[in-house]
C-alpha cells in the first residue's frame, strides 16, 4: 500500500463518528454494577441493550457453529440412554405409578431434561476462557450495560439446550413415544428444559468466576449432576422409589424439572404440579442471582 | 478546549495485602497527544491504565476523562474510549470481520455505518484480503492489529494501548510503531500508551512519564528528559567485578567523570564530552581489564537510572537499588 493511499484510509479511519462535540455525550447507559432498581429497569427496557445482548449471544451461537463437537457430544450420552435404557428396561414400566407402559416415552422428557443439565454444566468455560483471553475486560470497556455480558452465557446455554432436547424428542418420537400434553404441555416440557439449563449454566458461571480454574469447575459440577439425577424420577417413577429417597428427590431441583417435562408430555396436571414449577423458577431465579453477584464481584475487584 | 483530554490527580491503588499498586500520581494531556507510561513490569502502568479505563476502582484521587469522572461517569467514559489490552483481545473462533462487527454493535453501531466502519479499519490494517479467515491460526502481529483495529472501531477520543508491542517480533513490532505513529497525526485522538521499552516510548511519545514502584519519577518530553542528563553518557564494560571495583576506585575522584554508576559488570559515567573523555578515562584505567568502551547520548534508560539509581533491566529482574552497588554518587563515597 502506498503512503498516499495510507495516509487516505488512516484519516477517514479515525474521522470521528456522530459529531466531535465532547459534550453531547451523555452516559446512556447505566452500569449493572451498583445501579439501583429503576436504573436496573431503564436498562432492561433500552433497545441498545438488546442488540448488545443478541450481538453477545450470537458470538456464542458461532461458536457452536465453528466448533460444533461439544454440541453433539452433548445429545449422544442421552441418545444413548434412552436407546439403551428404553429396551433394556422396557419391563420397568409394570412396576406401580408409571403414567405409560411405553418406556421410551416415560424417559423421554426425563432425558430431556438430562441433556439440558449435561449442556448447561459448562457453561462457565467459554465465560472463563473469555476472561483469560483479555475478551471480558474488552467487553466491560464497551458502553454495554454489564448486565448482558453476563446474560449472553446464562441465556446462550438456556437456549442451545433446548435445541439439544429437541433432538431427544424427535429420537424418542421415531422410537415410538408420543408427547400426549398437546402445544401447552410441550411449552411447559421446554419451559422446564429452558430453566433448569439456565439455572444450572447461572450455577456454572458463578462457579467459575469463584474458582477460576476449569478443572475446578469440571470436578464441582460432575459431582453434583450425575446424583441429582439418580435422586430424581427421571429413570424411575416416584412409587417406586425407596423411601428415603423418596423424600430427597422432592427437593431435588432436577426432579422438579423431570415432574414438570413429563407432566406436560402426557398433559398430566396432578394438583401439586405449581410446587414444582414454582420451585424451578425460583431456583432459576436464586442460581441467576447468585452469578450475578460473583459477576460483580469479579468486576470491583480489579 | 477548556480542559485536558485525561486529568489524573493523586490517584492511588492499594491491593489486599496491603499492596500500593500506585502511590499518588499526577499527570495530565491534552487530544492529539500520545502520552507513555514507561518503567519495568510491576510499576504500576497497567494499574493505571485500567483504572482510567474503568476496569478498576481507584483507592484514593480521581481521574477525569475529557471531564468525566473515571468511577461515577463510568458509562459516559465508556463511550469515549477505546481499550487495547496487554492480551490480544480478539475471539479466536470469530474472523476479523466477526470480531469488528461484534465489536462495533456493541459500540452502538449499526447498519451502513457498522458495515463502512468495518470495511475502513479492515483496511486501516491491511487485513481486507484475511477479513472472513477465523483470527485462531493467525499470527501475534496480525491479531494484534485486528485488536487495534476493535479498539478503534468507533472512533474514540482516546485510546488506551497496555503494552502494544509486548511479545511481537522486530518485524511486527516495527509494524504496530508506524501503525500507531500514522493513527497520532492528522486526528484529534489522545493515545495513552504503557511500554517498558525505552525505545518505543522514545519513538511514538509526545510526552513520557517515568513510572517506577507507583509513582512517577521524571515526567516531560523524551528531549526534555534526556537533556536533563547534561554531556554524554561512556559506557565501559570490565572484565570482571574485581575490575570494575578498581574502576570505580580510580574514576571516582577522576575530573572529567561528572557521575557514575554501575550495572552488572558495565559503568555508566556522565561526562561533558564523550569524544574528549575517552582518552582521560583509558588513561585513568590503565592496566584495569576493560572489555569495551562506548559513548552514547543519553537514552531514556539513563533518564531512569538517574531518577531510580537501576537500569530498567536491574528493576525488571527485581535488583533494587537497595541491594546493588549502581547508586555510586560523585562525592558520595568516603
Amino acid at each position: 500500500m502506498n503512503d498516499g493511499m495510507r495516509d487516505d484510509a488512516v484519516s477517514r479511519a479515525l474521522a470521528p463518528i456522530g459529531g466531535d462535540d465532547a459534550d453531547d455525550v451523555a452516559p446512556v447507559h447505566g452500569s449493572a454494577a451498583g445501579a439501583t432498581r429503576k436504573e436496573r429497569e431503564a436498562i432492561a427496557a433500552d433497545p441498545q441493550a438488546l442488540l448488545a445482548l443478541g450481538a453477545l449471544i450470537g458470538r456464542l451461537f458461532l461458536h457452536d457453529r465453528r466448533a460444533p463437537t461439544f454440541v453433539i457430544i452433548n445429545v449422544i450420552q442421552p441418545l444413548i440412554w434412552l436407546l439403551l435404557f428404553g429396551s433394556l428396561f422396557s419391563g420397568v414400566t409394570r412396576l406401580a405409578g408409571f403414567p405409560t407402559d411405553n418406556y421410551f416415552a416415560f424417559l423421554a422428557p426425563g432425558l430431556m431434561v438430562m441433556t439440558s443439565l449435561f449442556g448447561s454444566a459448562f457453561s462457565g468455560m467459554s465465560l472463563l476462557m473469555d476472561e483469560q483471553r483479555g475478551l471480558l475486560d474488552r467487553f466491560f470497556t464497551s458502553p454495554v450495560p454489564h448486565w448482558t455480558i453476563l446474560a449472553s452465557y446464562v441465556l446462550h446455554t438456556a437456549l442451545i439446550v433446548m435445541v439439544q432436547a429437541s433432538v431427544i424428542l424427535l429420537a424418542a418420537m421415531i422410537a415410538g413415544a408420543r408427547p400426549s400434553g398437546g402445544f401447552i404441555g410441550l411449552l411447559a416440557t421446554y419451559g422446564a428444559v429452558f430453566l433448569i439449563g439456565g439455572a444450572v449454566g447461572a450455577l456454572s458461571n458463578a462457579l467459575a468466576l469463584v474458582l477460576k480454574r476449569h478443572d475446578a469447575v469440571i470436578g464441582v459440577m460432575n459431582f453434583m449432576i450425575l446424583p441429582l439425577v439418580f435422586l430424581s424420577t427421571m429413570m424411575i417413577a416416584r412409587p417406586a422409589m425407596p423411601i428415603w429417597m423418596l423424600h430427597i428427590s422432592l427437593i431435588n431441583p432436577v426432579d422438579w424439572a423431570v415432574t414438570v417435562a413429563r407432566a406436560g408430555f402426557f398433559g398430566h396436571w396432578q394438583g401439586d404440579l405449581w410446587r414444582d414449577m414454582i420451585g424451578l423458577a425460583v431456583f432459576f431465579v436464586l442460581m441467576t442471582m447468585l452469578a450475578g453477584r460473583a459477576f460483580r464481584r469479579q468486576r470491583l475487584s480489579g | 478546549m477548556t480542559h485536558p483530554l485525561v486529568e489524573v490527580h493523586g490517584l492511588k491503588k492499594t491491593y489486599p495485602g496491603p499492596v500500593e499498586a500506585l502511590r499518588g500520581i499526577d499527570f495530565s494531556f491534552a487530544r492529539g497527544e500520545i502520552f507513555a507510561l514507561l518503567g519495568p513490569n510491576g510499576a504500576g502502568k497497567t494499574t493505571t491504565v485500567r483504572i482510567l479505563a474503568t476496569l478498576s476502582q481507584p483507592s484514593a484521587g480521581r481521574a477525569l476523562i475529557d471531564g468525566h469522572h473515571v468511577v461515577n461517569e463510568a458509562p459516559a467514559v465508556r463511550r469515549l474510549i477505546g481499550y487495547v489490552g496487554q492480551a490480544s483481545a480478539v475471539d479466536e473462533r470469530l474472523t476479523a470481520r466477526e470480531n469488528l462487527m461484534l465489536q462495533g454493535r456493541l459500540q452502538g453501531l449499526a447498519g451502513g455505518v457498522l458495515k463502512r466502519r468495518v470495511e475502513e479499519m479492515l483496511s486501516l490494517i491491511d487485513l481486507a484480503a484475511q477479513a472472513d479467515r477465523p483470527s485462531g491460526g493467525w499470527s501475534g502481529g496480525m491479531r494484534r492489529r485486528l485488536d487495534l483495529a476493535m479498539g478503534l472501531i468507533h472512533g474514540p477520543r482516546l485510546l488506551f494501548l497496555d503494552e502494544p508491542s509486548a511479545g511481537l517480533d522486530p518485524e511486527s513490532r516495527a509494524a504496530i510503531w508506524s501503525e500507531i505513529a500514522d493513527l497520532a497525526h492528522g486526528s484529534g485522538m489522545g493515545i495513552l500508551l504503557t511500554t517498558h521499552y525505552l525505545e518505543e516510548a522514545d519513538r511514538l511519545a509526545d510526552r513520557v512519564a517515568i513510572i517506577d514502584r507507583g509513582t512517577i519519577v521524571a515526567i516531560g518530553t523524551p528531549e526534555e528528559l534526556k537533556s536533563r542528563i547534561a554531556g554524554d553518557v561512556l559506557i565501559v564494560e570490565f572484565a570482571d567485578p574485581a575490575d570494575l571495583a578498581e574502576g570505580v576506585r580510580r574514576l571516582k575522584t577522576n575530573e572529567a567523570v561528572r557521575d557514575l554508576r554501575s550495572s552488572g559488570r558495565t559503568l555508566h559515567l556522565t561526562v561533558e564530552n564523550g569524544a574528549q573523555a575517552i582518552p582521560v578515562v583509558m588513561t585513568a584505567l590503565q592496566g584495569v581489564a576493560v572489555v569495551s568502551i562506548s559513548i552514547q547520548r543519553p537514552t531514556l534508560d539513563d533518564v531512569y537510572l538517574a531518577a531510580t539509581g537501576r537500569t530498567m533491566r536491574e528493576a525488571e529482574a527485581g535488583i533494587g537499588a537497595e541491594n546493588s552497588d549502581s547508586a555510586i554518587r560523585k562525592g558520595e563515597a568516603a
